[in-house]
């Protein structure tokens, strides 16, 4: 446990110095454009979004699972919540406020529905996470073109993008959401017999099967986590866009997946953090907000820069892990 | 006993072949026009591209890895060769663009077959980042737009037609490719290098069991390495085929692409933890995909139900296929037992 | 001068610091069968690797028909004459049988290109060799444990082997497929092969070898002819340790039945299973290996339900369709794998030992991390296993050890019966003395213990009766004060 405990230390502690040496460099370069509290208001208002995501991603990678359905499920839910609304308050209408926890339940309902589809298939069929979350997500991109024709869907009320899109002292209510959640599951992972289970689950599900652990139960549970959190992020992605659509945010599921490796989650399960998940998804939307700042750098270079960085932990990451295997054999 | 053997193995092709014939009967009895020359001509030419991409992709999956940066490695390539040809105002023949991208496959594909095969690092995450410093050089370094013109030898390879197929009923005519050779090419050598060639033997041999691989002398590293970079030439030398087949060049809409191929090869049989899977399977596979995307339009399903459709595809075919994989386990141990009770 | 195949004199080998081989010395004569034992961890495997040039050496000499090697790769021990058949056969599962056969010859003669009429050639020849008759066209992956090993001793016979290398090559055969084993491996040293033998099982090294070696934690301890062993010595030896090898005689044996089961039966598996066990008692269940005993394991434990049948727990009668509702009727379970059944090797000690209670160690729904860590140390001192900390990983332990972790997960259920599927499959002598005595001991303190082992010795040792099974039904029940192992045997076969 020390020395596991000691290398998620190690996987924050480089987040860490990243971001550091980013504030450092930003605040040399570009003082005056980046340290704004509009700015940083701004950033803590977007990444949420698919901060959400990736939160989802990270509880599934644990069990050595993955989701890729997160964008599908947060765009259904995001166009089901807007014809929703649609309906509540007519075209143009409004619609009182007592709708809005109303909505993040329905919210809540449709990511529980998917994810336990997911987690169902999954555990029933044998079939590799990572196909039965890509069917998915082509499914609910589907159900989410079916219901807007494929367009854009943007005349429902407005005061839900309103209420979310407000500051609460300061604080922008999606990142209030955002820190909600990943509280809960902070607690869920690290305090609760499930957190620990999930990681033996990620560790050798053969193992858990014999030591009685309710392997199937487990894992459906998981993925119903990831699809509440994919859901979530859809109705922050609808306030912020106060719009929705079915193919919104298409490149946030390889980014959710980049993200949570960052954060120095195992691809083969059993290890992972959510502080430095946490610390990855705020990094990745600093390294992209303070890029911007530079107009002659084209923004296209973030997904290069990204890739880059992703390679470069993960060579890190090669050479600390075979000293340590290297030390552990006889 | 054997022969039944044989049967449960080879079902998966089998299965895809009922499913793709039934699909096609649907849509000639709804529509009456699957079975039509123009019809069947067009689809084999939209086969083209994902047909290729299924190759590599197929090839990957059987040595036990997986490669989801193939659409940015095209992309890349193909924006790069389209684009400088165009500056450099080529007129010659289709010949350059595809040494070209072999040479830049062979280049791109080494980056991940350096991280797959020498560093060892988890192919699914490599070919992520490399997917997206692909797309961010394409789009960063390369300021890439979209292609309205392209150098006059590809786009004569482009239209250049192998066959020509005309609808008597309603006239419309469908051109079949050139370029629907190149497909047949890329099939033609990889059935060779996997059937008789130790190099495709090893991919084989890694996806059963890599350190049975090493012990017996596989250089596996070395394999590996290898066949990154045969799968990045395939993906690059798709990217070009699909620029010349499109007659412009548009940096991403191949991008995303990656998933339904990986989904098709495994509809057709391909294990995803290596090792198994034939060529057949493969392209039964990619044809169902292809069908299901191009075809329903035809029995009158609305376009916007398409993803659905592919949705439901992936997640049944794979659900069927596990399925069966599981009841041939059993069925096998059962089978045993009851020869050694009797 | 003697003619030896293969001499390593004095080999060292470090792995970041840590001496695995401490100048140790194997000699090989040429068509001997020479035995190397030593209990796990004490260097064999590494031993192996140098020789077979997986792994380079530190320091020492070896050499190969007196020539003395220094750097060496796989593919140059397989030119010399030197194979190895590792314990996983080193097989392709999804290859054909033919091809198995046939794929390191070709990548000995550096080919590039695959021609199947060879192929077919090369690999009928090799099944020829010791007559094995086989399907060449068959998957491999379908075939029988032992088959599978047929395949691999003919691959090795391909290349004018001059010394076969076998990694434990009895571990997961049954009695009857030792015995064709071992006449195979005759045959090969009558055609003046040697055999290099991996064991750490007593009777095999007696039954077959000339010459034995004998390592503990990497230095060579003995070698010599195999005469001049005996029991005694050869445990000595392996551990360092004496042991005295009393039969179990329970002492607390509770009047009634704590599990029963009466009429059990799996489709395809077994059929009609009746035995019952009292508190106290350790009963052993035997047979070969596809006799059923593994699937009647899994069935008591819920992972493949049993159709049709009954069990009683304490006389009530008891639903067991899945793990949870085993350990609810109070029903422990050690598989058969430990490494991957047992086992999370990657997580601590700590976490190994708690996780199928850890439902307990709760505080309002959240993990009590004080009970947790006192739960722990509870069982490490417990079963005294060997660790300076129970946060290292489980993979830090040796097969003795990481055995007890997974008793220790068990006890801290608090079973009423425990089920053990060869509880001492890959442990060490001192080890399996250590395990028998904690079964006996939790015996005397009133649990049922079941014993489902094909090492007869063992369950000679511990159990007062054993339920024999055959071909899926029950052969025999027999009290073991009034049988020999033969007999036992018998009823098997």
């Amino acid at each position: 446990m020390k020395k596991t405990s000691f290398l998620k230390d190690k996987h924050v502690k480089r987040l860490v110095i990243i971001m550091v040496l980013w504030a450092v460099f930003m605040a040399i370069t570009r003082f005056s454009k980046f340290y704004t509290v509009i700015n940083f208001q701004t950033m803590f208002a977007q990444f949420p979004e698919f901060g959400l995501m990736s939160l989802g991603v990270m509880v599934c990678m644990i069990t050595s699972g993955i989701d890729l359905s997160v964008v599908g499920v947060a765009n259904t839910t995001a166009i089901a919540s807007a014809l929703l609304m649609r309906s509540i308050g007519g075209d143009t209408g409004t619609m009182a406020v007592f709708w809005i926890p109303i909505l993040f339940l329905f919210a809540i309902l449709i990511g529980t529905v998917a994810g336990a589809l997911n987690g169902f298939l999954i555990t029933t069929f044998d079939i590799p996470p990572i196909l039965v979350t890509l069917g998915m997500g082509e499914l609910f991109t589907g159900i989410g073109i079916v219901l807007t024709n494929g367009a854009a869907i943007s005349d429902f009320p407005k005061d839900y993008a309103y209420v979310v899109n407000s500051r609460f002292a300061g604080i922008p209510v999606q990142f209030i959401i955002f820190a909600l959640v990943a509280i809960v599951l902070a607690i869920i992972l690290t305090k609760t017999t499930y957190g620990k289970k999930i990681m033996m689950i990620g560790t050798s599900q053969k193992a858990a099967r014999f030591s009685g652990l309710k392997v199937n139960y487990l894992l459906i549970k998981t993925y119903i986590i990831s699809g509440i959190c994919a859901a979530l992020g859809g109705m922050i992605m609808l306030a912020n866009y106060n719009s929705a659509r079915a193919d919104y945010g298409t490149n946030y599921t390889l980014q959710s997946i980049l993200i949570v490796v960052l954060g120095g989650v195992s691809p083969a399960g059993g290890r992972g953090k959510i502080s430095g998940v946490i610390l990855a998804t705020i990094l990745v939307r600093v390294l992209e907000t303070g890029i911007n700042r530079f107009p002659q750098i084209s923004s296209y270079y973030i997904s290069l820069i990204w890739g880059a960085v992703l390679l470069f932990v993960m060579v890190l990451d090669y050479f600390s892990e075979n000293n340590i295997k290297l030390l552990k054999r006889k | 006993m054997n022969k039944r053997i044989k049967k449960i193995l080879q079902q998966n092709e089998v299965y895809i072949l009922i499913i793709i014939f039934a699909l096609s009967l649907l849509i000639q009895f709804r529509s009456g026009q699957f079975y039509t020359p123009n019809n069947i001509v067009d689809i084999l030419s939209a086969m083209v591209v994902p047909g290729m991409f299924a190759v590599g992709a197929f090839l990957v999956l059987l040595s036990g890895g997986i490669d989801v940066s193939f659409p940015a490695l095209a992309s890349l390539s193909a924006y790069a060769i389209t684009k400088s040809l165009l500056d450099a105002e080529y007129s010659g023949n289709i010949l350059v663009p595809i040494l070209l991208a072999i040479v830049i496959g062979i280049i791109l594909g080494s980056i991940n077959g350096f991280f797959v095969g020498y560093l060892k690092l988890p192919a699914l995450i490599v070919t992520l980042g490399t997917s997206s410093v692909f797309k961010g050089f394409m789009q960063g370094t390369l300021k890439s737009k979209q292609l309205a013109v392209i150098p006059s030898g590809m786009k004569k390879f482009g239209t250049s037609a192998l066959a020509t197929a005309e609808n008597a009923k309603s006239g419309l005519t469908s051109v079949l490719p050139v370029a629907f050779l190149v497909l047949i090419l890329v099939l033609i050598i990889t059935f060779f290098v996997l059937r008789y060639t130790m190099f495709g033997r090893g991919i084989y041999a890694i996806g059963g069991n890599e350190s049975a691989a090493y012990n017996a002398g596989f250089k596996v590293k070395r394999t590996k390495f290898l066949l990154y970079v045969f799968a990045g030439v395939i993906a690059s030398v798709a990217g070009v085929i699909r620029v010349c087949m499109m007659q412009q060049a548009h940096p991403t809409n191949m991008l995303g692409m990656e998933m339904n191929i990986i989904a098709g090869v495994v509809l057709g049989g391909t294990s995803m933890v290596g090792g198994k899977g034939t060529l057949t399977g493969c392209m039964l596979g990619t044809l169902l995909i292809v069908l299901v995307e191009n075809s329903l339009i035809l029995i009158g399903v609305p376009v916007v139900w398409k993803k659905v459709f592919v949705g439901l595809l992936i997640v049944i075919g794979t659900a069927m296929s596990a399925y069966q994989v599981k009841r041939a386990d059993k069925q096998r141990v059962k089978l045993t037992v009851d020869k050694e009770v009797a | 001068m003697e003619d030896y195949v293969l001499r390593a004199v004095e080999i060292e080998k470090h792995f970041s610091g840590v001496r695995a081989l401490d100048k140790v010395t194997l000699e090989i004569k040429r068509g001997e069968i020479h035995c190397l034992a030593g209990e796990n961890g004490c260097g064999k495997s590494t031993l192996i690797k140098v020789i077979s040039g997986v792994y380079q050496k530190d320091g020492g000499i070896v050499e190969y028909d007196g020539e003395s090697v220094e750097k060496l790769t796989p593919i140059d021990a397989i030119k010399r004459g030197i194979q190895v058949i590792y314990q996983d056969f080193s097989i392709f599962p999804n290859l054909t049988v033919m091809e198995n056969l046939a794929i390191n010859s070709e990548l000995v003669e550096n080919r590039k290109f695959v021609n199947w009429k060879h192929v077919r050639e090369i690999a009928q020849q090799a099944i020829a060799k010791i007559g094995f008759k086989v399907d060449l066209d068959a998957q491999l992956g379908n075939l029988s444990v032992a088959d599978k090993q047929m395949v691999a001793i003919c691959r090795a016979l391909m290349f004018n082997a001059k010394l076969i290398i076998m990694d434990e090559p009895t571990t997961a055969l049954t009695k009857r497929e030792v015995k064709a084993l071992f006449k195979v491996i005759m045959e090969l040293k009558a055609q003046g092969i040697a055999i290099l033998f991996v064991s750490h099982k007593l009777d095999e090294v007696f039954e077959i070898a000339d010459r034995f070696t004998i390592f503990r934690s990497g230095k060579l301890i003995a070698t010599g002819n195999t005469e001049d062993l005996d029991d005694k010595k050869f445990s000595f030896y392996m551990t360092g340790r004496e042991f005295d090898n009393a039969v179990f005689k329970p002492t607390n044996v509770t009047k009634d039945n704590i599990i029963q089961v009466k009429n059990l039966s799996l489709d395809g598996f077994y059929k009609n299973i009746n035995f019952a066990v009292k508190g106290g008692e350790i009963i052993g269940i035997t047979g070969l290996l596809d006799s059923g005993r593994t699937e009647l394991a899994l069935s008591l434990f819920g992972l493949k339900p049993s159709t049709s049948g009954e069990i009683l727990i304490e006389g009530k009668e008891t639903v067991i369709d899945s793990p949870q509702a085993a350990i609810n009727s109070g029903i422990g379970f050690v598989p058969e794998d430990r490494l991957s059944e047992g086992l999370f090797l990657e997580r601590s000690i700590g976490d190994n030992i708690v996780i199928s209670e850890i439902d307990k160690l709760t505080k309002k729904g959240f993990v009590d991390k004080e009970k947790y860590e006192r739960e722990i140390q509870r069982w490490v001192s417990e079963l005294t296993i060997a660790t300076p900390n129970a946060d290292n990983a489980a993979s830090t332990l040796s097969g003795g050890n990481q055995q007890r972790i997974v008793l220790a997960k068990w006890l801290a259920c608090e079973p009423k019966v425990l089920i053990l599927n060869g509880p001492t499959v890959g442990v060490d002598i001192g080890s399996k003395h250590d395990i028998h005595s904690i079964l006996q001991k939790l015996a005397n303190a009133g649990m049922a213990v079941i014993i489902i082992s094909d090492d007869l010795p063992e369950v000679m040792q511990n159990c007062s009766k054993v339920v024999v099974l055959r071909d899926g039904q029950v052969a025999g029940e027999l009290d073991t004060n009034d049988i020999q192992e033969r007999q036992i045997i018998d009823i098997m076969m």
